[in-house]
């Protein structure tokens, strides 16, 4: 037999094969000059929630942990970029506004290496993946799962928000840091070059945590999350440490949503603890349940749509938006359990068409209708049945 | 010989009831045995001790003379003890091909996982069990579809991909049609000797066709040890399982027993 399909792409076949990341493209390099500034900043934000809620389908969607203390990670991505730009727009010897209005009279050490913007690109992702690290592993060293897992990140999420209300003189307390009037390179981060740029950056970043996630989750590591989701004992008694791998995805998970964070902060231009307050790590698992756990795409697409929808939603009707969330998940739960994108993969739209009365398309071979060979096979089968038909044709007739 | 396998006066207690009372019993290398004995005797909790599930109240678990107690169980079925669940237990949402993959003998850290390829000894290895269990038409699609009798069947691939040295299984024929256990009594035969293998069953006419010693087990302790014939014309044994003093032994009792093992069989 002949292959040639995957050798030489046709024009067709090559845009059959490419055709999303052709749009993904398009739509990065189009929108920024067609969508207003406010509507363009909005979708980078809501972008940037994608790569936390890829961490999230990471750890539920594949390893079974439901977290609700995601918003810890991604506040602390939040806080290194934001104390990282306010010592970048001082001027030598300044110290941020707000440690005067509380009397702190020298820059407190834990900030100092934060002037550095090296330091700081590394300490987005690596703070919050140490956290998740230490964290993770004291837990399920200690074989916490299920609900008390999630009531565990839960009351963790708690402490941290908590915490950092009240640190007024170290990182302003509950007002957190602004970084919008902040300058960088020379810019100003609200500005709506800056925030071009910082759209891109999102396109980029997303297009990198998707294809990390997609990296850990096809090949072998990520059929043991699969398996330490589906039955746990029974991969412990094949010679493996679950602990090890939760460790390492919720490290993978925490270092993705730091780097959510900020990029968050940077284009809604501030962080505060507000980023680590319950409902917000609560809604990260709703995008992720709405989208298609155990998708990735999903995850991505749940954040973008769910928070698009909300913004337009509620500036439209202000009360409704949590009903509307509240029944998307009800829904999830009851009908879509693989979220909507699992229901489009497993054949929902061919179902409602069906319902409304067509007739889903048979499926058949992929290849067979376009295969030389295969049509030729089936002229010689057609020919024969014909011939045979006219010698039979007598008898079966008297039969009948 | 020194024995493989050792168990030393273990005793389970679950809120003082005594899954398991002062339980001996020692397994030659090689060795191929089988353990009965009626409902609530202890079999799968003997089983959980050997395997680390669970921490014997008292006494000792000893694999080639080094006691297992207090090891977590990764690194017990490292060590060379592999299990087979009494219910078939395959990851469902993956292929068998990808089942045995995770399976097979080799490093199981998750940098390997991540940064390294199953060398070809590996692949052959996956792609011959495959074979063995005759799932190779059916390599590529999810476990979860797979019929009851094929699940049995991958997991003892699964169980014969880790390579261990003891290898304990549970029930492996239940819900297996005759051929099947006729197969599987055949595989196991072959499996001695190079391995040793502890085999768990209620069904009597498979112990019988194994031809291996067997261990009676009754209220956590071991009952009486010998061949099925033996075990089968003591009387101890005819009163456990019928539950009263019965001198007519013989023809009468041994269907009894082969029959009594039908009706524990429905019970899961």
């Amino acid at each position: 037999m002949t292959i040639t399909s995957n050798s030489s792409l046709s024009p067709a076949a090559f845009l059959r094969r490419w055709w999303p990341w052709i749009a993904i493209i398009a739509a990065a390099l189009i929108l920024p000059f067609i969508l207003p500034p406010f509507r363009l900043n909005l979708l980078g934000r809501f972008l940037s929630l994608g790569i936390v809620a890829l961490g999230i389908d990471l750890i539920w969607g594949y390893t079974g942990l439901l977290s609700l203390g995601q918003g810890i990670f991604f506040a602390l991505g939040g806080y290194a970029i934001a104390m990282y730009l306010q010592l970048d727009s001082l001027e030598p010897g300044q110290l941020p506004e707000f440690f005067g209005l509380y009397g702190v009279k020298a820059l407190p050490l834990f900030w100092q290496p934060f002037s550095s913007p090296w330091f700081t690109l590394v300490a987005i992702w690596v703070i919050p993946a140490l956290a998740a690290g230490l964290l993770g592993y004291l837990v399920f060293r200690n074989r916490i799962k299920g609900v008390y897992f999630s009531i565990l990140t839960q009351a963790a999420l708690l402490v941290f928000f908590n915490f950092f209300n009240g640190q007024q003189k170290l990182i302003n307390g509950t007002n957190g840091l602004k970084t919008d009037t902040a300058s960088f390179f020379g810019q100003m981060v609200g500005s709506d070059a800056m925030q071009r740029n910082l759209f891109w950056i999102t396109v980029l970043l997303v297009i990198a945590a998707w294809t990390l996630c997609r990296w850990l989750t096809t090949g072998r590591f990520g059929d043991a999350l699969i398996a330490v989701r589906d039955d746990e004992p029974r991969l412990r008694f094949t010679g493996y440490n679950p602990t090890a791998f939760k460790t390492v995805v919720f490290t993978v998970a925490g270092a993705l949503a730091g780097i959510s964070g900020a990029l968050y902060t940077v284009q809604s231009g501030m962080v505060s603890p507000q980023f680590m307050a319950v409902p917000f790590s609560i809604e990260m698992v709703i995008w992720v349940a709405v989208g298609g756990r155990g998708t990735l795409i999903g995850a991505v697409l749940g954040a973008v749509l769910i928070n698009y929808a909300k913004s337009l939603i509620s500036e439209q009707l202000p009360e409704t938006w949590l009903f509307i969330q509240g029944g998307l998940f009800l829904l999830v739960v009851t009908a879509l359990p693989d979220g909507v994108v699992g229901w489009w993969r497993q054949g929902g739209p061919s179902r409602i068409l069906a319902m409304l009365g067509s007739s889903p398309p048979t499926a058949t071979y992929p290849g067979l209708d376009l295969d030389p060979e295969a049509q030729a096979e089936k002229r010689a089968i057609e020919a024969r049945a014909r011939t045979q038909e006219s010698s039979t044709s007598q008898p079966s007739g008297a039969e009948r | 010989m020194k024995p493989l396998l050792e168990l030393q006066a273990v005793s389970v207690s679950f809120d003082g009831f005594l899954a398991l009372n002062e339980l001996n019993l020692a397994l030659a290398p090689g060795e191929l045995r089988a353990v009965i004995g009626p409902n609530g005797a202890g079999k799968t909790t003997f089983l959980d001790v050997i395997t680390g599930k669970v921490r014997p109240t008292r006494g000792d678990v000893l694999f080639r003379g080094k006691s297992l107690l207090g090891i977590s169980e990764h690194r017990i079925a490292r060590l060379g003890i592999g299990r087979k669940f009494q219910t078939p237990r395959v990851y469902q949402n993956l292929t068998p091909r990808r089942n045995l993959e995770l399976a097979v003998k080799g490093s199981h850290s998750p940098f390997t996982l991540l940064f390294g390829q199953l060398n070809a000894e590996q692949r052959d290895r996956v792609q011959e069990l495959l074979a063995v269990v005759g799932l190779e038409a059916n390599a590529s699609r999810p476990a979860g579809s797979l019929s009851h009798g094929q699940k049995q069947w991958l997991e003892i691939a699964m169980l014969l991909a880790q390579d261990p040295d003891l290898l304990l299984v549970d029930e492996p024929v239940a819900g297996l049609s005759d051929e099947e256990t006729e197969r599987t009594g055949e595989l196991l035969r072959q499996l001695a000797g190079d391995h040793t293998v502890l085999v768990i069953e209620h069904d009597m006419d498979f112990i019988r066709e194994l031809d291996c010693p067997v261990t009676v087990l009754h209220e956590g302790h071991v009952l009486c040890e010998g061949s099925m014939e033996e075990v089968q014309h003591d009387p101890r044994v005819i009163e456990v399982y019928l539950g009263v003093e019965d001198d007519d032994v013989s023809a009468g009792a041994t269907s009894a027993v082969a029959s009594d093992s039908g009706s524990h069989q429905e019970i899961p």
